[in-house]
C-alpha cells in the first residue's frame, strides 16, 4: 500500500486531498499510467506531466523514479512559495 | 536557526529586534518581508496551501545550505499558510552574518529557494472568482546563479 497526495489544482481536479491504493508500479511514471486509467478526473489531472512535480517521502524526485520502498508519493503543480 | 510555517501572524518587528539580540559576534542583520499585493483593488485574499511536513524540511535544508556557503551566525525564517489579505505579512526572512554582502546574498539565495522549491502553493482570491498563482520561468532562472 502506498499513500498518494495531491496539492493545490491537483487536489481539485481529482477532488481529493490524498488516498492509500495498492499499486503494481514500479516507478513514478507507472503509478501515474494506473491513475490516468482509473478515472477520467484522473486523466485530466495528469494530462501533463511537464505541469506537475512529484515528491517521494517528501522529497523532490522525478517521474522516472523507482517506487521501491516508498510509503508516500505526492503530485503538485509547481510550488509558489515566498 | 529557526524555521517557522504557521496559519498565524508574526510581529516583523519583534521578530527582527529578538533575533538580532541574539546574534553574538555577528555585525550584519537582513531582513525580508513578503506581502500579499492587492493588485490594484482586484485581490480580496490569499490562500496559501502546503505540505505539511515537507514544507518544514525543504525550508530547514535550505537554511543550512545558506548557513554553511555564508558563514552565518544565524538564519530565521517564518512562512505562513492558510487565508491572508491583501496588505499581511506572507513570511520573512532574517540572516546574520559577520559582514552584510554574506548577509544579503544568503537572504536571496533563501528567497529565490523558498519561490520555487518550497512547497506552497497560492491562489488569489478576486471578485471575479479564484485562481492558482503560475510559477513563473524567471522564479526558475533564478536558481541558476546559485
Amino acid at each position: 500500500m502506498i499513500d498518494v497526495l495531491y496539492f493545490a489544482w491537483v487536489r481539485e481536479r481529482i477532488g481529493l486531498p490524498r488516498e492509500r491504493l495498492e499499486t503494481r508500479a514500479t516507478t513514478v511514471a507507472g503509478l501515474v499510467e494506473e491513475l490516468r486509467a482509473r478515472e477520467e478526473r484522473y486523466a485530466a489531472a495528469f494530462a501533463d506531466l511537464s505541469a506537475l512535480r512529484v515528491a517521494l517521502d517528501q522529497e523532490l524526485s522525478s517521474f522516472d523514479a523507482p517506487l521501491a520502498g516508498v510509503r508516500e508519493v505526492a503530485f503538485f503543480p509547481p510550488m509558489t512559495g515566498g | 536557526m529557526r524555521v517557522a510555517v504557521q496559519s498565524g501572524a508574526f510581529d516583523l518587528g519583534v521578530e527582527v529586534s529578538a533575533f538580532s539580540a541574539a546574534v553574538p559576534g555577528a555585525g550584519a542583520v537582513v531582513s525580508f518581508t513578503g506581502l500579499v499585493r492587492d493588485e490594484g483593488g482586484r485581490l480580496s485574499a490569499m490562500e496559501i496551501e502546503h505540505y505539511p511536513g515537507m514544507t518544514e524540511t525543504a525550508i530547514a535544508g535550505m537554511v543550512a545550505e545558506a548557513v554553511r556557503r555564508w558563514s552565518l551566525v544565524d538564519a530565521l525564517v517564518i512562512h505562513r499558510h492558510g487565508r491572508l489579505a491583501p496588505g499581511e505579512a506572507i513570511m520573512m526572512v532574517a540572516t546574520a552574518a559577520s559582514h552584510r554582502g554574506d548577509a544579503f546574498a544568503a537572504a536571496e539565495f533563501l528567497m529565490d529557494y523558498l519561490k520555487s522549491r518550497a512547497p506552497f502553493w497560492k491562489k488569489e482570491i478576486g471578485a471575479d472568482g479564484a485562481e492558482w498563482v503560475a510559477a513563473k520561468d524567471s522564479d526558475e532562472d533564478a536558481l541558476k546563479r546559485w
